[in-house]
Order: structure tokens, then C-alpha cells, then sequence
């Protein structure tokens, strides 16, 4: 079983860098100009604010000696230079900022776009994959990856990777800026940087050993949270309030001790790095005064001015990046699932054998027409000679020495034969886990068999075009899966193109008309959470009209073992039996009654047939099936 | 405001921390507004030649010194902070969480219990959070602005306007821009729930999608939902993309109109010989103020948002804690059950919420101590509520209920709770082992109790068949074991409480046909004096309680013995012939 615990793992460096790369090409294919621009207007913002800081010392090199140099009176001071020197730091900084905007909001537009794309791309990838790799997997952990790591892949796309660009191209343009101006200064910067880069190294390291602590206990006490809480009512039944207390307490002290731990390290780095830019201030300043004293060629006032706001822009980006990290890391360990999922391999179909129109020819075999006769055809193309040939639609279904596993080595099905005329009836029976709900899982080809054959009006079901063998097969599910939508979009999802006619006439066959005319607003209805307002018994009802109005001339019905009240379920078991009227039925039966009408039962056990025949030549057998018969009556 | 009150009382204990943490943003930002003011002279001096060396290493050393103090400020307001907001958060969930602890199944239903666990979880872990940003940032802010700008008024005063002006600017700004786009996001997040929703219902559904060919479909009506998101949440975040601009041209247009100023002020200064000239040094000291002053503003701005996020957490808390548990024990209260006996009479009941209709109506029944009561009924005819009085988990709004001869209403509700022993429905048995789920019933059972209740309960061969025995493993929700198994550990789990009634809630419908009636006949032999009332669908399930009741929409329609019902009774004969006459049950588990 997947678990929460086992997403928490962290990639290795190689292959986050093979997602990163992956997805960078994703944004480089679906927006290439908007990426070239993206990191034209990054570059132009990032390098006009650094033009900026070392334009200011200018300015002020500019104030303090050209400014009044020469002049008598405030008159003759050279504001006429002043005012165009602002102007020009106004109009890089004007330049900067349009640039910072066109950057966010193309990387609004390119990230917003590329998860659309990825998240379409999953869930069409998801929609084409086997039913095996839903049985494999916990929905919870297939909706975390639609939630959780698509979330953090906008925040890397959106936040992280322009953060980082653009703390890339200032750290190598301030370095320049700085050692242009002065190498003495620059040492300094680099001396505090390094002490910098150690303590934020120590600080992160620990911090994350306590954060992850702090999670996992923060996924404790919910997980405990969530568990006992589902079960209140039990709790007050058992006066266990005092006790989950207990529980909880201990937990919850767990969770405070940890976080505070983990907040407390996380909260030094912020003053760190702001006081030690404070600190080098006053450094630069002294060393400064000094290489001033001393003559060192090229320090000015200005240059130390420009120092002061130099050095900040040299250090912040750095810390900004090392905030990142964790997110981008985060980030790539979601890209892994989102890439699993979309690598996954889809659903194979080889099958070339279609289901088409047919209207009888003269002598009585099947002609492939356009328009829509009622009566259909398997269209058979034989690869060898080139020929076409049609066979009629019926239901005669076979199986063949049927061998089947779910996980290789550990066999479902043995040896499984039966067959099923046009028209007939047939009953599973047998205890749970014998293997009546996967035989029907096999006939649609939710799974393949390993060995044996399945044949569908005598053909191979595998050379059946998946799509087709499914239309001819109409399935009533124990698990009524229904759909947001109203009343009458959910009926009609077994056959799109259903009329109101189609859609009413089919819910009065499944007895479900009556209901929904009591409905608030009828066939108009909207149903939520998958029909949450409905009883199991509705829900059953609808979706037995729903495999009505697809109308198809062989059905798989999985009876419900839930208990529904007699009223209903006496509804619904009228509604099966008059769609099963007339199609060929394979039945996972678990009313007595459904079993008495078959034509023929099958009583499985652990895998294989173990009995067949009808229900009164089953009862004379005085075999297994006798005993599950007589079983409820035994103590009558 | 009531919010905020309601959430101050669960600071308790946490007070010092919190005042801590606001005096050492006090220390820190004061330090902070101190350190440009002590570069200012350094500067001036640095651009007069920097004659004085000592006067330099002064300067410096200050600033140095102030910066080592607003570092330990700024750790102690860390360590303060963290403490307070992780304990601020224990508080709330502790309090939260002994709340829910004390509301009835009146009070549950009222939220529904998923509602209950995202504000136990998500609401909580929301509100700790915003809480830790805006703890200290509510000092740190507004502090910053005022000191920031006190210290350039003090500085030149003629140039601290321009403050005034630029601060307006950008506060308004950055809050109109998170108002403006807060709506979008509000509109992002549900359409996000549809999104969810597609994907829970296709991972639910697929076989029914795969079946019907509706692939297409599906896919296409995910394009429209994610389309949806894709356009509003890049139309959100094109308006959040003014933010940063507008920081930008705040900042920089005050540093150039500071720069501007600043010049002709030196310029008149000079030329006025003005006793204190402002100097080079002032101004570079107002470009650190102008930083600071706009920087803390864009905190709060953010500060502003986290709120804006947390106040629905909070509110839905606020719900939670405020909410009366609508039951409670009386005073005086009785602590011994005599009997198990029960009494209905004339009871009706509504649920509050559904308003006016009657769930129950005119009940009356008598149950002698240590006899059995059925109960037959469709689904919805409030079966479930009927017993549900018994251990007053609803109060009844007209007539009496009485166990043991007493108004349930005057017992302590411990007693009583500890003497109806229910099986619910919707069981549930929680993570752990065998042995930890039974002990639910008796904390200190011995495993000789536990094994005589497993082996009434018919599950005690199960057990012994795990080779942990009672020590094997329960997964959460109990999916580890059969739904027979399940129901029959939760009937024993109930044994275990040796209790003076026991109630069965539909509890057998799992469990095959055979093993319900050697369950029933462990009853009987086993537990003779225990009263029993079973709900069930199926009629062999009841057919020999001394009782059985008809329920038909909170109504009794018929009661009586299985013989007389099927005489009197045609709902009766109908639903026994129904399933016992050639319709009945085929399960084979």
C-alpha cells in the first residue's frame, strides 16, 4: 500500500535536474516566446536596478563635489546636470520597472498555462490508463498529485524560477559593479559573504532536521485528529472522551515541542542576515575611511555610498535563493509523480475487428449502412486476403479454458469454461473472493487473461476494438459510480446521443421514473457528490437506466449485498429483471430469485467452476451449491 | 472582534512569551533605526577627510554594537515568537478538540464530522500560521514607520515629507490591489474543489467511464474546469504583478525626489552658512529610512493578506468553540442503572435543525429487563433515531424515556452511556490492534473477558487463527478485516462493556445467516438478564425477540411477537414472505 510516509522521500540531485530539465522544456514547447522574454525582461530589471545603486553614488559623488564646485552664489550650482542626472536614474529605473512587470505577468500567463497543460495531460493520460493501475494505487495519492504537486510546480514556475534567475544575473552584475569600483571594498563584501554562506548553511541544515520532525508530528496528531473524530459518535458511546483526550494531549504537546524547535532555528536566519549586512555597513565605512586616508585610488564617498546599498544587493538574492531551495526541491520531488503518471503506459488496443450499422441483405447476413438501423455488425478485416467479412451482433459469448491473474503467480482464475447463447441468463455464485466479479471484469477486457480464450460471437475479444466491445456490453456495477450533473445527464451518459424520450422511457424500465418525477426539480435535478442526496437504492436504480439507455445486447450486472429496504430493493430487482429480458446476462448473483430464473449457474469457488447446471439439477447434486442454498435455512 | 477575543483567551500561558517577543522587536527595531543614524556622521566625516580616526572607530563601533544587539533582539523575538504561536496553536487545538469532546451527536450532526476534521486540521494549522507572520510583524510595522520616520524628521525635518506622501501612495495601493484580487482567488480556490471533484469522480467511476466509452467526455469536461482555473488564476496573478512595480516606483521615486531635494537643500544650506548644514551623510541615511519605512509598509501589506486568508479558519474555529453542547448531565444526577429495562412513552421527537416535521411520533413501548426487542422498518423510517434515545444521544421534545425506571434525563450520562451499550450503524474500529479496539469497551478487560466476548460475538476463532492473536494489527477504519469480522468485533467490543442493554443496529447485515443466529443464541444462554434491541432488514434476524416492532415514518404500526404480527400484521407477512419465501437472501459469504 502507498503511503504518505513513502511521498515524503527526496529525489536524488541527477534526477531532480532530469525534471527540472523536463519541464523546462514543456515551457520551452508551449511558450518559447513568452520564455525568451521572460528572461530578456528578468535580465533588463535585475541589471537596472544595479545601475541603479551604482548610479546613486554617482549622484551623490556628484552632490558633494560638482554640485557647488565653482560656484559663488546657490544660483550658479549646477542643478541643470542634477536635474538630468535624476532624470536618468528616473528613466533606468522607469525601464526596470517596466520590465519587472512584463516579466510577472508573462511568468503569470507562462506558468498559469504550462500547469493547465500538464494538468490536461495527466488527466487524459489518466483516462486512458488500465483499471489495474487504479487497483494499485490510492485515490488519495492519484488526487495529490492533481493538488498537491501541480501546486508546487505553479510556485516554482511562478515564484522560484525568475527568483533565482534574477539572483544569478545580480550576483555576477553587482560583483562587477563592485570590483569595478573598488577591490578593496569588494574584499570585504566577500569576506562577510562567506561568513554569511557558513552560518546559513548551519542554520538551514538544522532548521530542516526540526522541520521535518515538526511534520511528521504535525501528520500524526491530524492523522489521529481525523481518525477519532470520524469515529465521535463511537466515542461517545463508549465514554472514551476522556481517554481520546488523553491521546490527543499527548500528541498535541508532541507537535508544540517540535514546532517550536523548528520555528525557533528558522527564526535566526532572518536576523543573521539583515545585522550582518548592518555589520558590514560599519566595516565598509571604517575600512573605507581608511583606504580614503591612505589614498587608495578611487574611493570616494560615493563609492562607499554605493557600497552600502552594493553589498545588500549582493546578499540578498543569496538569501532569497537558499529560501527557495526547499520549495524547488519540493517542487522536483512533485514533477517525479506528475511525470510517472503521464510515462505510465496507456491502456493497449490492437484490436481492428468495429462494431458498425447493419441492415440484413438479401440473404440474410449483415450489409454495413451509415444510418442508424438499430441492428449491428461486427466488421471483421482479414489482413491475409484483404477480405471483409460481418457477423451479426448477438451475445453468444464463450469462454475457453480461461486461466487469469491478478499478480503473476498468484492465479484468480483456473481453467474457466462457459458459454452463453443469445439471450441466456447466467448466474455467478460462490462465496467472496471466489472470482465472480472478475470473470466479468475479463468479457470487457478491464483485464487480459493469460491464457485461454474469450470468444464474442465467435470472434477473439482481443481482436475487438476495445471501444466497440465495451458499446456492446452494459454493465450495472455494485458500486454506483454517478456523476456531478443533473438527474437526466447521468442517465443518458450510457448513450450520449439518447432523446428525452430515450432517457424517460429508459428510467420507467429501471422503475426509476417514479422517483425522480418526486425529485425537486425532476430529470432536471442536480446530483452532487456523486448522488449523495439519494439512497443506495436510487443511486442503484439510476444506474440500471442508465445501462438501459445504451441498450446493449449483452449485460454484466454485480447485484448489491448492501442491505436496502424491501420496498426499494423489490423496486430494483424488478428493474433488473426487466432489463435483463431479452439480452444476455452474466450475473453476479446474490438473490435467490435472480439465481432461480438463470439458465444456467456457475458455482465458483476459490478460482475455479465448481459446479454448473440449473438451480433444481444444482439442488439434486446436494454439492456446495446445496449447502449455500440451504445454508440460510438451516436453522428455520 | 469576538473572534479575536475568543482566540486571545487560548494565549493562556503563552502571555509572557508574546510580550517578550514584542519587547524584543522593540530592542531590534530600535537598534535598527539607531544604526543609520550613527552612519550619517560617519560619512560626513569619511567625505571631510577623515582626519579623526577615533571618531570614525566610534561610529562604527556603535554601529556594530547596535547591529550585535538588534541580532539578539531579533533571536529572542524568534525564540519568543516560535514558543508563543506553537503554543497558541496547541491551545486552540486543545481547546477545539475538548470541545467537540463534550458536544452531543445533535451538535455533530450540526457540522457533519468532515467539517469537524478540516477546522481540527487545516483551519488550525491556517490560523497557528498566520499568527506566527503577524505576531511580531503588528509591532515590528507600524514601529518601524513610526521610529524610521521619527529619525528623519530628526534628521531634516524640510525632507520628511515627502514620506508623507509616498507612504499613502503605496499603501493604498498594495491594499487595493489585495482587495482587488482576493475575489478572483476566492473564485480560483472553489472552481479548484470542482477540479477535485472531476478527478475523485473519474477515480471512483473509471470502470463505468471505460464501459460507457466516455473517456472523451470526461476529458473534455476537465479542459473546461481547468481551462476556468488557468484563466482566472493568470488574471489574478497578472493584478498581483503590479505589486512588486509599485514597490519598485514607490521606493525609487522617493529615493530620486529625496536625492533632488536633498541636493538643493545642501546647496541652501551652504550658501546660507546654516549652523547645521544638511550633509551628504543625512542624505545617504534617508535612503536607508526610505527603505525601511517602504519595506515595513510591504509587510504589513502581507500581514494584511495573511489575514484576509485566515479570518474564514478563524471564523469556522470560532463556530466550533462558541457552540453549546446541547447535552449535559443534570446535577444530582443518578449513578446506578437499576435494571434493563425500557420505557417509551408518548415520545416525539424532531431534529432541530429539519425544523418542523416529527423524525418520531407518539412512541410507546415497554421492554422488561432482559427481554428482546426487534425492529423492522424501511429505510428513513427513523428506526436508528428510536434507539438512539435509549442512551439520550437526542433528547426527546415530548414525552419520557426511561431506563431502569428512571427519565434517562436524570441520569449522569457516563452511567448511562456505560450501561446501553450501542452498535452503531456506521462502526467504525480505529488503528491499533484487536486487543487495543476492545479495550474501547473496558479499559481493563483481561483476556479472559475479551476472549468470552469474542466468543458470543463469533469471532473469536478469527482471532485465534491471526497468529498475534489479539495482539494482530487493525488498520484505520478497520479495512483489514472482513465486513463480517468488523461487525462481530464491534459487537464484542460492546459485550465488553457488560452492558445492562444492548442495542444492534443493523449491526448482522454482514455476517452470514448462521453465525447471526448462534450470535443471537449467545444472548440468550450467555447473557440472560441482558435487555437486547436489534434493528435489522432481516426478518430471520428478529423473528424471535419477544418483541417485534413495525416502524413505518417515525410511526409504530404494529408490535407483537412474530407469531401474532403474522397473524395481525401485513407489512409483516409481506416482507416475510418476501425473504423467506423464494426471494430471500443468497449471500454466500
Amino acid at each position: 500500500m502507498p503511503n504518505n510516509k513513502k511521498r515524503r522521500g527526496r529525489l536524488s540531485f541527477k534526477a531532480m535536474m532530469k525534471n527540472l530539465g523536463r519541464l523546462l522544456k514543456i515551457m520551452w514547447k508551449e511558450y518559447p516566446v513568452h520564455l525568451i522574454l521572460v528572461v530578456i525582461m528578468t535580465a533588463l530589471s535585475t541589471i537596472a536596478s544595479v545601475i541603479g545603486s551604482v548610479f546613486m553614488g554617482r549622484l551623490i559623488d556628484f552632490i558633494d563635489q560638482d554640485l557647488l564646485n565653482g560656484a559663488t552664489t546657490i544660483e550658479e550650482a549646477n542643478f541643470a546636470k542634477l536635474g538630468e542626472m535624476v532624470l536618468i536614474m528616473a528613466a533606468i529605473y522607469l525601464v526596470g520597472l517596466l520590465a519587472n512587470y512584463a516579466y510577472q505577468r508573462m511568468t503569470a500567463v507562462m506558468s498559469q498555462g504550462v500547469q493547465k497543460k500538464i494538468r490536461d495531460q495527466l488527466f487524459n493520460q489518466m483516462e486512458s490508463l488500465p483499471i489495474s493501475y487504479f487497483d494499485r494505487r490510492s485515490h488519495g495519492d492519484i488526487m495529490s498529485i492533481y493538488t498537491n504537486d501541480i501546486d508546487s510546480l505553479r510556485e516554482m514556475m511562478s515564484r522560484a524560477l525568475p527568483l533565482v534567475l534574477s539572483a544569478l544575473i545580480s550576483i555576477v552584475m553587482v560583483f562587477v559593479a563592485m570590483i569595478i569600483q573598488s577591490w578593496l571594498l569588494t574584499l570585504v563584501v566577500m569576506a562577510f559573504f562567506v561568513i554569511e554562506l557558513i552560518s546559513m548553511y548551519i542554520i538551514t541544515k538544522n532548521s530542516a532536521r526540526f522541520f521535518i520532525a515538526q511534520q511528521r508530528a504535525l501528520a500524526k496528531a491530524d492523522g489521529y485528529i481525523e481518525e477519532l473524530t470520524t469515529g465521535q459518535k463511537v466515542v461517545k458511546v463508549f465514554n472514551y472522551e476522556e481517554r481520546a483526550k488523553k491521546g490527543f494531549d499527548s500528541l498535541n504537546e508532541e507537535l508544540c515541542t517540535y514546532t517550536t524547535k523548528a520555528q525557533r532555528f528558522s527564526s535566526i536566519l532572518g536576523p543573521v542576515t539583515n545585522n550582518l549586512g548592518n555589520m558590514q555597513f560599519g566595516v565598509l565605512a571604517l575600512i573605507g575611511a581608511y583606504g580614503i586616508i591612505n589614498n587608495v585610488p578611487g574611493l570616494t564617498v560615493g563609492v562607499i555610498v554605493s557600497f552600502l546599498s552594493l553589498s545588500k544587493a549582493f546578499m540578498n538574492p543569496v538569501s532569497q535563493v537558499s529560501q527557495q531551495i526547499n520549495l524547488v526541491s519540493m517542487a522536483l520531488a512533485g514533477a517525479e509523480r506528475i511525470f510517472a503518471l503521464i510515462d505510465e503506459p496507456s491502456e493497449q488496443d490492437n484490436g481492428y475487428v468495429t462494431l458498425v450499422n447493419a441492415k440484413a441483405g438479401e440473404d440474410g447476413n449483415p450489409v454495413e449502412t451509415e444510418e442508424h438501423t438499430g441492428k449491428w455488425a461486427w466488421k471483421h478485416p482479414h489482413a491475409a486476403d484483404g477480405t471483409v467479412t460481418y457477423t451479426w451482433l448477438k451475445g453468444d459469448i464463450t469462454l475457453d479454458h480461461v486461466d487469469f491473474s491478478y499478480i503473476p503467480g498468484k492465479q484468480v482464475l483456473k481453467d474457466v469454461s462457459l458459454y452463453a447463447k443469445p439471450g441466456q441468463k447466467i448466474a455467478f455464485v460462490g462465496p467472496t473472493g471466489a472470482g465472480k466479479t472478475t470473470i466479468t471484469n475479463l468479457l470487457n477486457r478491464f483485464y487480459d487473461i493469460e491464457d485461454g480464450k474469450i470468444r464474442y460471437d465467435g470472434i477473439n475479444i482481443n481482436k475487438i476494438k476495445k471501444a466497440d466491445l465495451r458499446r456492446s456490453l452494459g454493465m450495472v456495477l455494485q458500486d454506483t459510480a454517478l456523476f456531478t450533473g443533473t438527474v437526466r445527464e447521468n442517465i443518458a451518459y450510457g448513450n450520449p446521443n439518447a432523446s428525452e424520450e430515450d432517457i424517460v422511457n429508459a428510467a420507467k424500465l429501471a422503475n426509476a421514473d417514479n422517483f425522480i418525477r418526486m425529485l425537486p426539480d425532476g430529470y432536471d435535478t442536480m446530483l452532487n457528490n456523486a448522488g449523495a442526496g439519494l439512497s443506495q437504492g436510487q443511486r442503484q436504480l439510476l444506474s440500471i437506466a442508465r445501462c438501459a439507455v445504451a441498450d446493449p445486447p449483452v449485460m454484466i450486472l454485480d447485484e448489491a449485498t448492501s442491505s436496502i429496504d424491501s420496498h426499494t430493493e423489490a423496486l430494483v430487482q424488478e428493474g433488473m429483471d426487466r432489463i435483463m429480458n431479452g439480452r444476455t446476462v452474466f450475473v453476479v448473483a446474490h438473490r435467490l430469485s435472480t439465481v432461480q430464473n438463470s439458465d444456467a449457474i456457475m458455482v465458483l469457488d476459490q478460482g475455479q467452476i465448481i459446479e454448473r447446471g440449473d438451480h433444481e439439477s444444482l439442488l439434486a447434486q446436494e454439492g456446495k451449491y446445496y449447502q449455500l442454498y440451504t445454508g440460510g435455512k438451516a436453522l428455520d | 472582534m469576538k473572534i479575536l477575543r475568543e482566540l486571545a483567551h487560548h494565549l493562556k500561558g503563552y502571555w509572557g512569551q508574546v510580550i517578550g517577543a514584542w519587547v524584543a522587536v522593540i530592542i531590534e527595531v530600535g537598534c535598527e533605526t539607531t544604526i543609520p543614524f550613527m552612519m550619517q556622521p560617519m560619512i560626513d566625516e569619511i567625505n571631510a577627510g577623515a582626519n579623526d580616526v577615533g571618531k570614525i572607530w566610534f561610529y562604527a563601533g556603535w554601529m556594530i554594537g547596535l547591529a550585535i544587539v538588534s541580532m539578539l533582539g531579533g533571536f529572542l523575538g524568534g525564540y519568543f515568537a516560535s514558543g508563543a504561536s506553537a503554543g497558541f496553536g496547541k491551545n486552540l487545538r486543545q481547546g477545539m478538540y475538548y470541545k467537540i469532546q463534550d458536544f452531543s451527536f445533535e451538535n455533530i450532526d450540526k457540522f457533519s464530522v468532515s467539517s469537524l476534521v478540516t477546522r481540527l486540521t487545516t483551519d488550525i494549522t491556517n490560523v497557528q500560521f498566520a499568527f506566527q507572520m503577524i505576531l511580531r510583524m503588528v509591532v515590528r510595522g507600524p514601529l518601524m514607520l513610526v521610529m524610521a520616520f521619527t529619525m528623519a524628521s530628526i534628521t531634516c525635518f524640510g525632507l520628511s515629507w515627502v514620506f508623507l506622501i509616498a507612504v499613502p501612495i503605496m499603501g493604498f495601493g498594495l491594499v487595493f490591489i489585495s482587495i482587488k484580487v482576493h475575489p478572483t482567488f476566492v473564485k480560483v480556490f472553489n472552481t479548484y474543489d470542482d477540479l477535485n471533484n472531476s478527478v475523485k469522480e473519474n477515480l471512483e467511476g473509471i470502470r463505468v467511464v471505460k464501459s460507457y466509452n466516455r473517456e472523451d467526455f470526461e476529458k473534455e469536461k476537465f479542459g473546461k474546469v481547468s481551462y476556468f482555473i488557468y484563466q482566472n488564476f493568470a488574471k489574478a496573478e497578472k493584478l498581483l504583478a503590479f505589486n512588486t512595480p509599485l514597490v519598485l516606483f514607490t521606493v525609487h521615486g522617493t529615493i530620486l525626489a529625496i536625492s533632488f531635494l536633498g541636493a538643493h537643500l545642501i546647496a541652501t544650506d551652504f550658501f546660507a552658512e546654516a549652523s547645521n548644514p544638511f550633509t551628504v551623510g543625512e542624505l545617504s541615511s534617508f535612503f536607508t529610512y526610505t527603505m525601511q519605512i517602504l519595506m515595513s509598509l510591504q509587510f504589513m501589506s502581507m500581514g494584511f493578506v495573511m489575514v484576509i486568508i485566515a479570518r474564514n479558519s478563524a471564523e469556522r474555529i470560532f463556530e466550533v468553540l462558541t457552540e453549546k453542547p446541547s447535552l449535559a448531565s443534570p446535577e444530582n444526577a443518578l449513578t446506578e442503572v437499576k435494571d434493563g429495562s425500557i420505557c417509551f412513552d408518548h415520545v416525539s421527537f424532531r431534529y432541530s435543525a429539519s425544523g418542523t416535521k416529527d423524525v418520531l411520533h407518539d412512541i410507546n413501548l415497554n421492554v422488561p429487563s432482559g427481554s428482546s426487542l426487534g425492529i423492522l422498518g424501511v429505510t428513513g423510517s427513523s428506526k436508528s433515531t428510536l434507539v438512539s434515545m435509549i442512551a439520550r444521544l437526542y433528547d426527546v421534545n415530548e414525552g419520557k424515556v426511561s431506563v431502569g425506571g428512571e427519565d434517562v434525563k436524570s441520569y449522569d450520562l457516563k452511567v448511562l452511556r456505560d450501561s446501553v451499550a450501542m452498535v452503531l450503524q456506521k462502526n467504525t474500529l480505529f488503528s491499533g490492534t484487536v486487543r487495543s479496539n476492545l479495550s474501547w469497551g473496558n479499559e481493563n478487560a483481561s483476556e479472559e473477558e475479551m476472549r468470552q466476548a469474542c466468543e458470543i460475538a463469533q469471532v473469536a476463532d478469527h482471532i485465534d487463527s491471526y497468529p498475534e492473536k489479539f495482539d494482530h494489527p487493525i488498520e484505520e477504519g478497520g479495512t483489514n478485516v472482513s465486513g463480517g469480522q468488523k461487525q462481530r468485533l464491534c459487537i464484542a467490543r460492546a459485550l465488553l462493556k457488560k452492558p445492562k442493554i444492548l442495542v444492534l443496529d443493523d449491526s448482522t447485515s454482514a455476517v452470514d445467516t448462521h453465525t447471526d443466529a448462534l450470535i443471537r443464541e449467545g444472548f440468550k444462554s450467555k447473557l440472560p438478564e441482558m435487555t437486547r434491541v436489534i434493528i435489522a432488514q432481516r426478518v430471520l434476524s428478529i423473528k424471535d425477540c419477544d418483541q417485534i416492532a413495525i416502524i413505518d415514518d417515525g410511526k409504530i404500526i404494529a408490535l407483537g411477537s412474530h407469531d401474532e404480527l403474522l397473524k395481525t400484521s401485513k407489512v409483516y407477512q409481506e416482507v416475510y414472505e418476501s425473504q423467506l419465501g423464494g426471494g430471500g437472501d443468497f449471500d454466500a459469504e
